[in-house]
């Protein structure tokens, strides 16, 4: 029964994506752009969901993760110029390499300090993006010489391929025995390790799972933006608009974080005349959101559904 | 099967800083047999099992299960190698089905596997029904009353059919007919050849199961052998002092508030979504009086605490000497002199005795305070000596006088005590038992006790209520209660 309810959602997935294909037939260039970056972001709190919404963790540095693969790829091709598939292979190496060097000591400690260790990384990682401005591009940013292509909609059409792609993998592995063992050790590690379960082996791969598909947004993201800055890879308010948009979305639904995404892209944008009041608003209304409806926009849906 | 599967324990000792929690343990089941490891609360019992499963480490001795040496690996590879634990408290995946939370058990240790073999829906289903779940396989945990929750428990730690099975307290918190069926349950997991610890607080609840039974005190073994031999063991009976029921109820006229009673319950019903928790409820409470209200797991006694706290959405009335108390919030209520101390504890267990005491008396004076403090320490000495210790590291007795204690400092009028015999040994009772009957006499407080230990609720209770089903069903002093409630009520 479980199985047909997980192929039924992902097939609701692909007739979305696949109706959400033909919007650049009648969307300004304009709107494609947003809609490119809330893909991206999508995929981010996917990822992100994947470690907190099963494996219990929760990381307050998904931008490690992004900020690794996305300036790995940028410095190297602003370096050397190889083909951009090989820096977009070489950024998602560096975040899976970068995320087993913080999980392997993060994940011994409990609780809050997991958290906390990957909050470290990120202020590291900024420090550092600061510190080397020869290489990095500093405060000022990195500009990369290549982008996959200046069309918007061909760039829309790859990121919601690429967010399609990403989220059918990760929600079939959410709902994969793999994941039903993750969620287990996220609940009670104890348990989990008397039933059988090497908890420490599970909560690594999800995370290398989360580092894998953070680096390759984020190394995909440079190549549609052509630059990277700190600002928009890096920086905690990110990773924290990361956090939101997954938890609006819904917490355990792993597909819930495009939702957010998408919400929170499309929020500051409508919200853009009222220029700096708009973050506050939309953090406001997260906010609200988190506190009366726990389970998120998925959550809603699907309960609705059940309910009807 | 082929070979004895068995257990064989030797030299285990464990430390927790200064405190060593188990000495040099020794014990050995062998396969189609029941040990029952019994011992009050704080005896290392746990702390053993715990050492077996691998979930702490043992810092000397050895733990051999099927003849291979385990000591010190973690707990998944013990598991594997073939012991199972059931664990006191369930907890299951909320969002997954009952067959889902037993397939969890059956998956291998494996990241490369994706899709379930078919075969373990098979072998799951097989489970259930051996342990009697297979009705309501496609259940939500949530739905499920407290019994099949132990049971998807006991379900999930012998999927993997381990050679060895630990269960923690077996029968808490199931009512008779529930503990007979899981005794049978445990019984045919006996003769299918797992070999078994059980381990409880005494000697009762396991009797009728047990081979053999080794007794604990504060780490070590002291006594060993069939149920019979641990009962009348000269140290065993020194640990488990009971004492026998003396009532000295004082008649209900001798108060003095007998037209307006300090508390007034009246035609109280409360109801969580469609199931009804109190029905009719209607009591009173003189000022100094104690009162005890006594009943089964889910009868309605901490629904009733709750609704006078404040704490619940009620119909009826609820009046304090006199006046209506509807509308005060719980802060309030409890401020003005009506002190719960809780069921589940709820302790500070990060901070130190003396701060959750302190946390207490946080509205008093400083001098009322260090004066409250002060006899506090006197009614239970060993909070005194505990007083810089985390709550959380005292031991499950320390932490109920400590909940108790921290209910006194408020200096309420009317205390309220929720089970506080909840998982305690009898020796422990018998030390929260002499506090309260201090209390009671050298106090004016006024105290309504909720409990299902008959023989701890009747010595000190004025009048006694006993609670079914939601209901109110009986009312008297409490030294009729035996006549007319019927020993076997419990």
């Amino acid at each position: 029964m479980r199985f047909s309810s997980a192929m039924r959602t992902l097939l609701v997935l692909l007739i979305v994506v696949v109706v959400a294909s033909f919007l650049p037939l009648g969307v300004s260039g304009y709107v494609l752009g947003l809609l490119t970056i809330a893909c991206y972001f999508g995929v981010f709190a996917m990822a992100w969901d994947l470690l907190f919404g099963f494996a219990g963790e929760v990381n307050f540095g998904p931008t490690f993760l992004i900020g690794t693969g996305a300036y790995t790829a940028g410095i190297l091709d602003n370096l050397y110029q190889p083909p951009i598939w090989i820096c977009v292979v070489a950024g998602t190496v560096a975040a899976v390499v970068g995320g087993v060097v913080l999980a392997l000591p993060a994940l011994r400690v409990r609780g809050p300090y997991f958290g906390l260790t990957t909050l470290v990384a990120v202020l590291m990682l900024q420090n550092y993006v600061v510190v080397d401005a020869s290489l990095t591009g500093g405060e000022i940013g990195l500009t990369v010489p290549d982008v996959i292509t200046i069309s918007d909609a061909k760039n829309y059409e790859i990121a919601l391929w690429f967010m399609a792609i990403s989220a059918a993998i990760l929600f079939s592995l959410s709902r994969s025995p793999v994941g039903l063992i993750l969620q287990a050790s996220g609940q009670d590690a104890v348990q989990a390790g008397a039933l059988g379960f090497n908890v420490t082996k599970h909560k690594l791969f999800a995370f290398i799972i989360s580092a894998f598909f953070s680096g390759l947004a984020g190394a995909l993201m440079v190549f549609y933006l052509g630059s990277a800055s700190v600002g928009t890879f890096v920086d905690i308010t990110v990773g924290v608009q990361i956090i939101i948009a997954a938890v609006l979305g819904g917490r355990r639904t792993i597909l819930g974080g495009v939702l957010g995404a998408v919400f929170i892209i499309a929020m500051a944008e409508a919200l853009r005349p009222i220029g700096d009041l708009a973050n506050f608003v939309v953090f406001a209304m997260a906010l609200v959101v988190v506190l009366l409806f726990p389970s998120g926009f998925f959550g809603l849906l699907t309960r609705a559904k059940e309910g009807g | 099967m082929a070979e004895p599967a068995h257990l064989e324990v030797s030299g285990l000792t464990k430390r927790f800083g200064g405190l060593v929690a188990v000495k040099d343990m020794a014990l050995r089941v062998e396969s189609g047999k029941i040990l029952g490891l019994i011992g009050p609360n704080g005896s290392g019992k746990s702390t053993v099992m715990k050492l077996i499963m691998g979930i702490e480490r043992p810092d000397a001795g050895s733990v051999r299960i099927g003849g291979v040496e385990v000591a010190g690996w973690p707990s998944h590879r013990i598991a594997r190698l073939g012991a199972g634990m059931v664990f006191q408290h369930s907890r299951p995946l909320h969002r997954q089905t009952v067959l889902e939370n037993i397939k969890l058990a059956l998956l291998p240790d494996k990241l490369t596997r994706l899709f379930a073999d078919p075969a373990t829906d098979e072998h799951a289903r097989v489970i259930a029904k051996r342990v009697g779940l297979d009705g309501v396989l496609d259940r939500r945990p949530a739905t499920l009353p407290f019994a099949d929750l132990r049971k998807i428990e006991i379900a999930k730690a012998i999927a993997r059919n381990p050679k060895v099975l630990l269960i923690d307290e077996p029968f808490a918190g199931l009512t008779s007919k529930e503990t007979a069926a899981f005794s049978d349950l445990i019984c045919e997991l006996r003769d299918s050849g797992h070999a078994i610890l059980l381990v409880d607080h005494n000697v009762k609840s396991v009797l009728r199961l047990v081979d053999r039974v080794i007794a604990m005190y504060v780490g070590e073994h002291i006594a060993e052998g069939t149920a019979d031999e641990v009962m009348r063991n000269e140290t065993v009976r020194r640990v488990y002092l009971g004492g026998s029921i003396e009532t000295a109820a004082r008649p209900e006229s001798s108060f003095r508030d007998a037209a307006v009673p300090f508390l007034e319950v009246k035609d109280v019903s409360v109801h969580y979504g469609k199931a009804q928790a109190l029905e009719g409820v209607s009591l009173h409470v003189h000022a100094g009086e104690f009162v005890s209200v006594v009943g089964l797991n889910g009868a309605g006694k901490t629904t009733l605490f709750n609704t006078i706290s404040g704490l619940l959405p009620y119909s009826g009335e609820i009046r304090r000497e006199g006046a209506v108390l509807r509308g005060q919030t719980a802060a309030t209520i409890a401020r003005k002199g009506i002190v719960q101390s809780p069921e589940g504890r709820e302790l500070f267990v990060d901070m130190t005795v003396r701060e959750n005491l302190d946390l207490g008396g946080q509205h008093l004076p400083t001098a009322g305070n260090a004066m409250q403090m002060a006899w506090l320490f006197e009614l239970f000495p060993i909070l005194k000596a505990r007083q810089n210790q985390a709550a959380g590291t005292l031991s499950g007795g320390e932490q109920q006088m400590l909940t108790i204690a921290r209910a006194l400092m408020m200096k309420p009028k009317l205390l309220i005590l929720d089970e506080p015999t909840l998982g305690l040994a009898p020796v422990i009772l018998e030390q929260i038992s002499k506090a309260l009957e201090r209390l009671r006499q050298t106090t004016q407080i006024t105290v309504l006790l909720g409990e299902q230990n008959v023989t701890f609720a009747l010595p000190h209770a004025d009048r006694v209520y006993v609670l079914e089903h939601a209901r109110i069903v009986w009312e008297g002093e409490p030294a009729k209660f035996a006549a007319e409630m019927g020993t076997g009520y419990l």
